[in-house]
């Protein structure tokens, strides 16, 4: 099962690194990761996409909470949190498909920010969900090139981080 | 006052409480060496290779329960502490290692004796530090020392850039550090320690495994005087013999791939299984699916990451070893009836248990023709002063001191548990002569691992460290050669050593004495010569060259599939 963790960390050198070579080195996947640093700027906020069962899930926990560095970890999978991400999307925009893309973007509240006569550069926000379903929209119509952020989450209401 | 990087160092690590410190110096630390050669407070042992030195740190640290420091130059001086790190780190042995780096500006320029040690080591570190301004020093060196002893104790890599050791700062020293993101649990949850002991006390099988963790913690009085109060079995791992007196009734020894045969038995049949700073190891376990099959199983440790991460666990203890285990005793002074109860329902279990010790004990077939290592073993046990300490490589020669020295007081057996580091022996029994002038200090070495750090015979002897080294040489690399015997169809490829070497006057080069037996009748007498000899002494015993360690559950088999004679 896919979880979405949300790591606060000291901000100082070499973190994102322990983070990954603890994932790496003990056989666990990273499927997504963003990092920045947060409203206090001594932390960092590494949000990372991991999958695997109840009790990889409770290691990954555990080795995390164990690395020196590490301040909390928030695992969002129970739903108790909002996700969002980000993609930035080029695909071919010509004679036929040019409006079919633009009403794509239309529905899904979706940018477009870069026009060329031949493609369009769209940008998407959204719930994950969201991300793949425009993407399996626009596939067909000649996706040449995605970047996508990964998501980012933040506790609903009260919960999550208190800092 | 102000002082340079270098002397902020030495500063901090005197008053940290360190008086020891083995190392090696090289270009990048050599600001280092220019303080310490008029520092007096400090003892500075220069080994003859920068992995002895972190393994003597190691053993220094074992054997006194304090924080092993070890220092070394940038690049290879670094490299070659790794193996010394990674042996300390898979035995949760506190350890500070100084490693000198080149200057700031030239990081990641490829510079010169340059290596990113800290990248390098970071697997096998508990935590590390790039020092990259001189005013961070001193609140590092702090932090690294916290980091290393608390908690489940651990390596901690300070890399110290040549420039900063020449900055210049004012000194002082933090009284106490708070990390927000480091707060090891002490206190285990009372109501689980209550639930624990109505567990434990319910059992008619129970049996308390003992890791290393009790040692470390130090808790084996508090250990002892639980098991002894309950009359409860008691088997320890690798890492936690010591812990609880081998030589009590109720002591079931070593358990696992060479441990005892009733260790294993009462492993498969208990009902409830107490670990006790132990981490469910696979040399330990056995096959897996098959472990304990019958037993709840209750695990008191100070690292969460430990419990459930190869075995399910009924009822986690996360908390201090000694704690917990002080708070268990005390759960049962205030229940003397439960007690009395629990030790008349387990009776037909230790009749069981005296059952199987009766069939297997751990023992060996005597020969005439030649010496048999377990012999030897027994030997130095008896002739061996009651505070002896005794360090080993890895192999054969380990499992025969494990399963024949009877050990009875912690920190007593240094030994490469889990990374299982041949060469170690030596360099460990130096850190604890170091430690320990007066004590006797045992190095029980095969012929193939002393040759792994040999050269420390001339540290031996320039330190006036006089330790004894103990070869049992069947001029074999024994353990593999009995898997070859076992398994692989008695192919001995790589694993005979061919020549034969004159330990007698390879002491004597170094200016040590040798002695060596090649019979039983010359055993004892060995011993007893080598042990008088006042200084550095290698006694060479020409054991049987094929016996094999036995018991031996075989690799992937359950624990009571083990193979008693072959």
């Amino acid at each position: 099962m896919k979880h979405t963790i949300s790591v606060l960390v000291e901000n100082e050198f070499g973190v994102l690194a322990r983070v990954s070579s603890l994932f790496s080195g003990r056989g666990f996947n990273i499927d997504s990761l963003s990092v920045a640093p947060t409203n206090d700027e001594t932390i960092s906020r590494i949000t990372l996409e991991t999958r695997g069962d109840e009790q990889i899930l409770e290691q990954i926990n555990k080795q995390l909470n164990k690395l020196i560095d590490v301040i909390k970890v928030i695992d969002f999978t129970d739903g108790s949190g909002v996700e969002r991400e980000m993609a930035l999307v080029k695909v071919t925009a010509e004679d036929e498909s040019r409006a079919e893309v633009l009403r794509i973007v239309d529905i899904f509240r979706a940018k477009i920010i870069d026009v060329t006569p031949r493609s369009y550069t769209i940008e998407a926000t959204g719930s994950p969900v969201k991300i793949n379903a425009i993407l399996e929209l626009l596939r067909p119509l000649g996706l040449k090139e995605l970047v996508r952020t990964g998501p980012v989450a933040i506790g609903r209401g009260s919960k999550g981080w208190k800092g | 006052m102000k002082m340079n990087g270098a002397r902020i160092l030495l500063e901090c690590l005197k008053l940290e409480g360190v008086d020891t410190v083995f190392g090696y110096p090289g270009g990048t630390v050599i600001n280092i060496y220019d303080e310490l050669f008029s520092f007096k407070e400090i003892r500075h042992i220069l080994p003859r290779h920068e992995q002895a030195g972190t393994h003597a740190a190691d053993g220094f640290a074992r054997a006194t329960g304090r924080v092993g420091v070890a220092i070394a130059t940038s690049g290879p001086g670094a490299t070659n502490t790794v193996t010394g790190i990674a042996t300390a780190y898979m035995d949760s042995i506190p350890m500070v290692i100084i490693t000198g780096q080149v200057p700031t500006p030239l990081i990641g320029n490829d510079a010169f004796q340059e290596v990113d040690i800290i990248g390098i080591t970071r697997p096998c570190t508990k935590h590390s530090f790039l020092v990259r301004d001189v005013k961070e020093l001193a609140t590092i060196i702090k932090k690294a020392f916290y980091i290393a002893r608390t908690g489940r104790p651990g390596p901690v890599l300070v890399d110290l850039p040549k420039d900063v050791q020449i900055a210049q700062t004012e000194f002082s020293y933090p009284e106490s550090i708070e990390l927000r993101s480091y707060k090891p649990t002490v206190e285990g949850h009372p109501k689980q320690v209550e639930r624990a002991m109505t567990m434990l006390l319910g059992a008619k099988k129970p049996v308390v495994y003992v890791g290393g963790g009790a040692i470390l913690a130090e808790a084996a009085g508090e250990l002892t005087q639980l098991c002894d109060l309950l009359g409860v079995p008691v088997t320890t791992t690798l890492m936690g013999l010591g812990a609880y007196p081998e030589d009590r009734p109720n002591a079931l020894r070593m358990l696992g791939m060479h441990g005892s045969y009733y260790a294993n038995m009462a492993m498969t049949y208990t009902d409830v299984l107490v670990a006790v700073g132990a981490r469910f190891d696979d040399r330990v376990t056995g096959k897996l699916s098959t472990f304990a099959p019958h037993a709840k199983i209750i695990h008191i440790d100070v690292d969460p990451t430990s419990i459930k991460k190869n075995v399910r666990v009924d009822l986690p203890i996360v908390g201090d070893v000694k704690d917990v285990l002080a708070r268990m005793v005390k759960e049962a002074q205030a229940h003397p009836e439960k007690v009395a109860l629990f030790t008349s329902a387990i009776e037909p279990w230790l009749a069981e248990i005296a059952g199987w010790k009766a069939k297997h004990p751990l023992t060996y077939k005597h020969a005439a023709e030649t010496i048999k290592p377990q012999y030897v073993i027994e030997k130095l046990r008896e002739l061996s002063a009651p505070d002896a300490i005794i360090s080993t490589d890895v192999g054969q020669h380990q499992m025969w001191t494990a399963q024949f020295f009877t050990f009875t007081k912690p920190r007593t057996l240094l030994t490469s548990g889990g990374l299982g580091t041949m060469g170690y022996g030596l360099p460990a029994a130096m850190g604890a002569q170091a430690a320990f002038p007066q004590r006797q200090v045992i190095a029980i070495c095969g012929d193939g691992g002393i040759q792994m750090n040999i050269q420390e015979m001339a540290t031996l002897v320039q330190n006036r460290l006089p330790v004894k080294i103990v070869i049992l040489n069947n001029n074999f690399l024994g353990m593999v050669r009995q898997w070859q015997e076992l398994f692989f169809d008695k192919r001995y490829s790589q694993t005979c050593m061919e020549l034969p070497i004159d330990y007698i006057k390879l002491a004597d080069a170094y200016g040590a004495k040798g002695f060596r037996a090649t019979t039983t009748e010359e055993v004892a007498e060995v011993i007893t010569q080598g042990f008088a000899h006042d200084g550095p002494v290698i006694m060479e015993f020409m054991i049987a060259r094929e016996e094999k360690v036995l018991p031996m559950v075989p690799a992937g088999a359950s624990l009571n599939e083990m193979v008693l004679n072959a």
